[in-house]
């Protein structure tokens, strides 16, 4: 037999090979269309937010300094960040203070939002045209960036955070972090 | 005759563009370098498109964002630096030659240079399949 005449074969091969192991990445959660982040090991952008509720305290750069951070883009418009809700309240009081950032939302949209579906957050504050979510590199809602005590951020998922990525990702992380 | 009219105007016909007229910039030299520098900015939400083709959120608030910048004096390079410190050289529609895209640009080369050589020796062994045959 010809060797010329395997080399389709082994071609066909290699490329079905491909093709098995990133179905394999996407059903561990790698998609393609995740943009892989610039902003991971670098400071977290200046921002300055007011508060979504009405008297409690804005959100702004100089709060992350000393404690971990979990920041979480959310918006009242999301249907993802529905999904992923119930879950954050599984955060609290894991060593991170949450922070929520409504993201290009109506505050009165973001209020009933919040008391319709619990609110987890320690401080929670809004964006109203997105420039601190551009700044942030923010694409998608929902978005979460853990940023650790000197203002780094360390970790950034794209999509809804499910009770997975919070054992196998988050909670090690923040303990880490923590140290 | 209207039939033609017809023809004509579906020749002249350019797609259509996303950017809204709110958008746009009073000063037409500045409008065209933000048409330009959005051309060859990705939309991160709609991939396969730019930010001047998207009809996405996002991409609306990136058009408007370059023309923020070139209003603050900012250069064409400046703009697409600014994107790009916050989205990655992902967003570039023509993606810079560093270790991340060497693949990328040097694959098509080695792969036509595969399929040569691969052609090369089918061409060159196909006498002596011939010369089989006829033993057959």
């Amino acid at each position: 037999m010809n060797k010329l005449s395997l080399l389709p074969l082994a071609f066909f091969t290699v490329l079905v090979s491909f093709f098995v192991y990133r179905l394999v990445l996407i059903e561990r959660g790698n998609m393609p269309k995740d943009i892989p982040s610039v902003m991971i090991s670098k400071q977290a952008p200046e921002f300055n937010l007011p508060p979504l509720l009405k008297n409690k305290a804005g959100f702004k750069t100089a709060d992350l300094k000393g404690k971990v951070t979990l920041v979480s883009f959310f918006a009242s418009w999301c249907v993802d960040c529905l999904a992923e809700h119930r879950y954050l309240a599984d955060l609290s009081g894991k060593g991170a203070v949450l922070a929520g950032i409504d993201y290009k939302d109506v505050s009165a949209d973001g209020q009933v939002w919040l008391k319709k579906n619990g609110n987890p957050y320690d401080v929670i504050a809004i964006d109203r045209d997105g420039q601190t979510g551009i700044d942030f590199g923010v694409y998608g809602v929902p978005e979460t960036y853990l940023i650790d005590k000197q203002g780094v951020i360390r970790y950034k998922q794209t999509g809804p955070i499910t009770p997975d990525i919070i054992t196998e990702k988050l909670l090690p992380l923040i303990k880490e972090l923590n140290k | 005759m209207r039939l033609l009219l017809l023809i004509i105007a579906l020749f002249i016909a350019t797609t259509s563009y996303a950017a809204r007229p709110d958008e746009m910039l009073a000063n037409p030299a500045l409008e065209a370098r933000a048409r330009a520098i959005s051309k060859e900015l990705r939309c991160p939400v709609c991939q396969n498109q730019s930010i001047d083709d998207s009809d996405a959120d996002l991409a609306h608030d990136l058009r408007v964002l370059v023309r923020q910048r070139l209003e603050k004096g900012d250069s064409d390079e400046q703009v697409k630096q600014y994107i790009v410190a916050r989205y990655g050289d992902y967003v570039l529609l023509d993606p810079p030659f560093n270790k991340a895209t060497f693949v990328l640009w040097t694959g098509p080369a080695f792969l036509l240079l595969f399929a040569f050589l691969v052609a090369w020796g089918a061409f060159k062994s196909k006498p002596h399949e011939e010369e089989r045959e006829d033993e057959e």
